[in-house]
């Protein structure tokens, strides 16, 4: 499939272009003009806080719903301007972990895994076997293979999913929140699985995190979302200077840095609290019996 | 001429539920299109799998699980039917004897699908827009497109086929439980007159249009409900909440659908005398 990627892609042009991007819901943007890039090999870390819309950012990146305005190429192609053929043919060449595994339910974890690959490859069963396995171990579940996901924990259906998402071996992986319910040397074990497809095999990752710690050893480039907008993007470094640097009394830099800290004191707190919420529930009240 | 404030908003509200039930039909047509479309790249196409395993496994879903509840409700009906029709026939005509023909005509026609199709409603129709809805709730659906698998293909082209193949099969059960339902009470209640040459009384008034006729419906009732209940299964949002509206609607919705088809089908067999 390299060779694929090398006829749309010239060199050095990014794996995925997120262009002036909006995304509405009931006339509220919570996506108001993003624009970023991943390159073949790197690791986008994406942060912000709950809500901010993450996971919508991800959803558009594999077309499953569409922006408002402006567009997403993968590969070089628009993918708001391919027909449904050519969209699985995209479809086909990355995998995405979904926040919640979204596993099969109907199905066991190993036919979970296998359903890409006895759809989408001319395998053999036996084959399709052994790659089952093998990924089911890349993930640490190799004993799972015949479980149903409901017998299954909830990291271990993130595990899961995962191994159904490397099952076609993709060339850009989506991860939504990966290392979320899962106990620390798992995750850890995880953020090594993620690095060694990036450098090893040349994928491009998409990561939503919540978890500083797996932020800073898997990226290489770093953006966290705010208010709609790209608060800032940079590489990691940019983000560990203002991780360790002490507040300076500019809104943004302390932002990023409350957050990259987690902190309970700063800039998010007290924007919070200045909204003067005794003056919105007295007038959410008097809307209603008005 | 102007509208009062509440005229108008009378109105537009009539105009937004004309408007919806437009949207609704036209989406259930276009599932409708995609399903049929699936079902020939299926079987013409070799890289297209239909899945006669899922279609399999449905069957036994819709079908073997329904079976004794529509036997169960068809030899009742048939009671009923046997009972109620006595005393007008009898007196003063002594007409009993027609029984038979009646209800032969009655359930093949009309009965037999028609309660199969409400027994099958609640069966399968709730519990497929109960699972879709689910699965949309638990971002499966998407999964799916996400390893460019068409939901229309893996999910409603066998629930589809397996409602259609399950209604006619149990139609024709059901239309056999209602004779037999007719003939028991015609044996323990109403006497000789009624059950000598039962079956062949029923046979002679019934000819092969009358069987194909409730079949067609048939397969029509299965057609509308398994369309609602993905459809309504598909268009889930929002967690749990939605899943029990998909089931209730899905309900409401084929019952509606399927006795207002009856009604048409009813119409068309008349005028054209089929
Ligand atoms: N289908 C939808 N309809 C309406 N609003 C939606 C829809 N999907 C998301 N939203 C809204 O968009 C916002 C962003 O949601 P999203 O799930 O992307 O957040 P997130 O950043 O992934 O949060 P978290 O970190 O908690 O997962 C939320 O305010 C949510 O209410
Ligand atoms: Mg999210």
């Amino acid at each position: 499939m390299p060779e694929n990627a090398a006829n749309s892609l010239r060199d050095g042009q990014p794996v995925i272009r997120v262009v002036n991007l909006v995304k509405r819901f009931e006339g509220r943007a919570v996506l108001d003009g993003i624009n970023l890039e991943v390159h073949k090999g790197q690791t986008l870390v994406i942060m912000g806080g709950s809500g901010c819309g993450k996971s919508t950012l991800l959803r558009q990146m594999i077309a499953s719903i569409w922006p408002d305005e402006g567009h997403v190429e993968m590969f070089g192609q628009n993918l708001g301007e391919l027909d449904d053929g050519e969209l699985d043919k995209i479809r086909k060449r990355f995998g995405i972990l979904f926040q919640s595994g979204a596993l099969f339910n109907s199905m066991t974890v190993g036919d979970n895994v296998a359903l890409p690959l006895r759809e989408h490859s001319s395998l053999d069963g036996n084959t399709i076997e052994v790659m089952v396995r093998m990924k089911l171990e890349l993930v640490g579940l190799r004993h799972a293979v015949d479980l149903m996901p409901s017998e299954i924990s909830g990291g271990m259906k993130k595990r899961a999913g995962l191994a159904r998402a490397m099952a076609l071996d993709p060339e850009i992986l989506f991860y939504d929140e990966p290392s979320a319910g899962l106990d620390p040397v798992t995750s850890a074990e995880i953020d090594q699985l993620m690095m060694d497809l990036t450098q090893k095999l040349g994928v491009a990752s998409v990561v939503v995190t919540h978890e500083m710690d797996s932020a800073f050893r898997i990226a290489d480039r770093m953006v966290m979302l705010d208010g709609g907008k790209v608060l800032k993007a940079g590489a990691r470094s940019e983000f560990e200077a203002i991780r360790d640097a002490s507040a300076t009394g500019e809104t943004t830099h302390d932002l990023i840095r409350q957050f990259l800290r987690g902190d309970s004191d700063g800039p998010i707190t007290r924007r919070r609290l200045s909204s003067n919420y005794e003056e919105d529930i007295l007038n959410a009240a008097a809307g209603k019996y008005s | 001429m102007t509208m009062s404030q509440a005229q108008r908003g009378w109105l537009e509200r009539l105009g937004a539920k004309v408007l919806g039930g437009f949207r609704y039909v036209g989406g259930m047509s276009l599932m409708l299109g995609d399903t049929l479309r699936w079902t020939v790249l299926g079987l013409v196409s070799p890289r297209v799998r239909l899945g006669r395993r899922a279609i399999a496994e449905q069957l036994v879903r819709v079908g073997v699980r329904s079976l004794g509840i529509v036997v169960l409700v068809q030899l009742f009906i048939g009671v009923i039917l046997a009972l109620q029709m006595t005393p007008p026939l009898r007196d003063p005509w002594r007409q009993e004897a027609m029984i038979p023909n009646i209800i032969g005509e009655a359930g093949f026609r009309m009965l037999g699908p028609i309660l199969t199709a409400v027994v099958i409603t609640g069966f399968a129709g709730a519990s497929i827009a109960a699972e879709i809805g689910t699965m949309v709730v638990a971002e499966e659906i998407e999964a799916m497109e996400a390893i460019a698998l068409n939901p229309v293909r893996f999910l409603v082209v066998p629930r589809f086929w397996a409602t259609f193949l399950a209604m006619i099969l149990l139609s024709v059960v059901a239309d056999l439980c209602i004779a037999l339902g007719g003939h028991i009470t015609a044996l323990l209640v109403l006497g000789p007159t009624v059950y000598e040459g039962y079956w062949t009384r029923m046979q002679r008034q019934l000819d092969m249009l009358d069987f194909t006729t409730g079949l067609i419906q048939a397969g029509v009732f299965g057609t509308l409900i398994s369309l609602i209940a993905c459809y309504e299964g598909l268009k889930v949002r929002g967690g749990a909440e939605g899943v029990g509206r998909a089931t209730t609607m899905t309900v409401v919705y084929s019952i509606v659908a399927i006795i207002i088809a009856a009604c048409v089908f009813t119409v068309v067999f008349y005028v054209y005398k089929l």
